[in-house]
């Protein structure tokens, strides 16, 4: 099958490269992205990064240009669909209207996870997921001096140093007891907490929010105990809730995200789902994961073509993850879960660049790379393989 | 209308138009150019959009710089002309380039 009608539900990375790869893999028919944001679809990783720091334009974000939909009729159709009617093969959208499909594909991505809390609502509070998210907080530190950032994940720490490289003050408030603590060894952490520091920026850990309090806007955030921060403006990054609504409603096997198979199909062979919004079991790792990562969207994105199209193309890359912050570009391979010991290769409590491998009964399960690009493109290529490796090796940096 | 070729890794030709200013990274992905990938949006971050420049354009589109030559390093097809194409911002005067592709992005 690839004629007929191709609908994508979602605008964002993995949508865009589905598109693309429905018309690499043959598909004939109609395509069309339903997305309901007003920009063409965009790089999200800049948002918190280069974007927000005004180091980029709108029109670097993009991630092809207009013409590219045009000369591959791709239609971008702005909307919001509200209902999938599996037994009708069609959806349906907010104004009532409904399009049939022929191949159904489920790109919805996520929202920033809300935090419900008294005086969340107040104008000066923000959260980090879109570009109108992002055209806000700029608007905001036109004005505004002390940025509060509640969340010392990858999101909030990264919005840190764009804030910093802006000229305000920051404080950052991490609930737990430092700062990555989801995802990063102890290590890792006091590493990110001392830049920060050097940079200026406040580090609060164990550190719970209450409230936010103002008179008609956002200037204070209460943590629990009273203590009160001043803040002209408050951004909340507490990670992420997969936008899975769509799925479970039509009755699609949901867990925490759209469940889907090697070749990106959901439980319906009609459906397939890629990105944010979807969760994966990924042998190497003996469950299902679900990843906020633009290469696992489109790595899912170009195996949910492959089907759509008829041909069998399994999921497989490796996942993978950047953060920038500061002069810092901190490059991770694989996934970390599960790991018994580390094994550092310089000293995180020192120097600015290192690399924090994770084994698990001996074997290399991911690498953390801190502006230390070859031990992360060496570490991949471990990975991917399978290799064995040796603790002292690892000890020194990768040298070609 | 200025075009740069792509040489697929065994052999198959691909043109585009050169676009100034623009990434050649974006120019393979405006033109679905297979075998370039662009994961990490042309932050010089993954490494997917090697390619390996043909010796006598070397002179004219210049070698690696310090941040490429870092992801460049451990890569088993790097060649004395590679350079990432989310790097190279492309000029008029690049008219008629010719670029091959690895075999694997890594």
């Amino acid at each position: 099958m690839t004629s007929g009608r191709a609908l994508i539900v979602g605008a964002s990375h993995a949508g865009a490269q589905l598109a693309a790869s429905l018309r690499q893999e043959g598909w004939a028919g109609e395509v069309v992205v339903i997305g309901d944001e007003a920009a063409l679809p965009y790089q999200r990783p800049p948002l918190s990064k280069a974007y927000l720091a005004g180091k980029s334009s709108l029109e670097e974000l993009a991630i092809r240009k207009a013409e590219f939909y045009d000369k591959q009729k791709i239609r971008l159709l702005r909307a919001t669909v509200t209902e999938i009617d599996r037994a009708a093969g069609e959806v349906v959208l907010s104004d009532g209207e409904t399009l049939a499909y022929d191949g159904l594909a489920l790109c919805t991505g996520g929202r920033a996870r809300p935090l419900a809390i008294p005086g969340i609502d107040l104008p000066g509070v923000f959260y980090l997921r879109t570009f109108a998210d992002v055209e806000a907080i700029r608007e905001a530190t036109a004005s505004g001096r002390r940025a509060v950032i509640v969340g010392g994940g990858y999101i909030g720490l990264e919005t840190a140093a764009s804030l910093r490289a802006l000229g305000l003050e920051v404080t950052v408030l991490e609930a737990a007891e430092r700062v990555l603590e989801r995802v990063t060894a102890a290590e890792v952490s006091m590493f990110y907490e001392r830049i920060h520091r050097d940079a200026g920026v406040v580090v609060r850990t164990g550190a719970l929010v209450e409230a936010v309090a103002g008179d008609g806007r956002a200037g204070e955030v209460v943590l629990a105990g009273g203590e009160r921060i001043p803040a002209d403006l408050v951004i909340v990054g507490v990670g992420l809730v997969p936008n899975t609504e769509l799925a479970s409603e039509a009755g699609l096997q949901v867990e925490d995200g759209v469940v889907i198979d090697d070749f990106a199909s959901t439980s319906d062979p009609k459906i397939v789902a890629a990105g944010d919004c979807a969760i994966h079991y990924i042998s190497r790792y003996g469950r299902r994961v679900r990843l906020e990562a633009v290469p696992s969207a489109g790595e899912q994105a170009k195996a949910a073509a492959a089907t759509l199209c008829g041909k069998e193309r399994p999921i497989s890359a490796l996942p993978w993850f950047w953060s920038d912050q500061y002069d810092l570009k901190l490059q991770i391979a694989g996934l970390n879960t599960g790991y018994d010991e580390i094994v550092l290769s310089g000293d995180p409590a020192r120097d600015r660049d290192f690399t924090c491998y994770y084994l698990q009964r001996g074997r290399l399960l991911a690498a953390d790379c801190v502006n230390r690009p070859r031990d992360f493109m060496k570490a991949k290529r471990t990975l991917g393989q399978g290799l064995d490796v040796d603790r002292a090796e690892l000890q020194r940096p990768a040298a070609s | 209308m200025s075009v740069v070729t792509f040489i697929s890794h065994d052999g198959e030709k691909r043109e585009a138009p050169l676009e100034e200013g623009a990434s050649l990274m974006q120019i393979a992905v405006d033109n679905m150019v297979p075998g370039i990938d662009g994961d990490c949006g042309g932050e010089a971050a993954c490494g997917t959009c090697h390619v390996i420049v043909e010796d006598q354009w070397i002179a004219e589109v210049g070698r690696s710089g310090p941040v490429e030559e870092e992801m460049l390093a451990m890569n088993p097809e790097r060649e004395p002309t590679s350079r990432l194409s989310c790097q190279m911002r492309v000029s008029e005067s690049w008219d008629g380039l010719v670029v091959r592709l690895p075999e694997f992005q890594m």
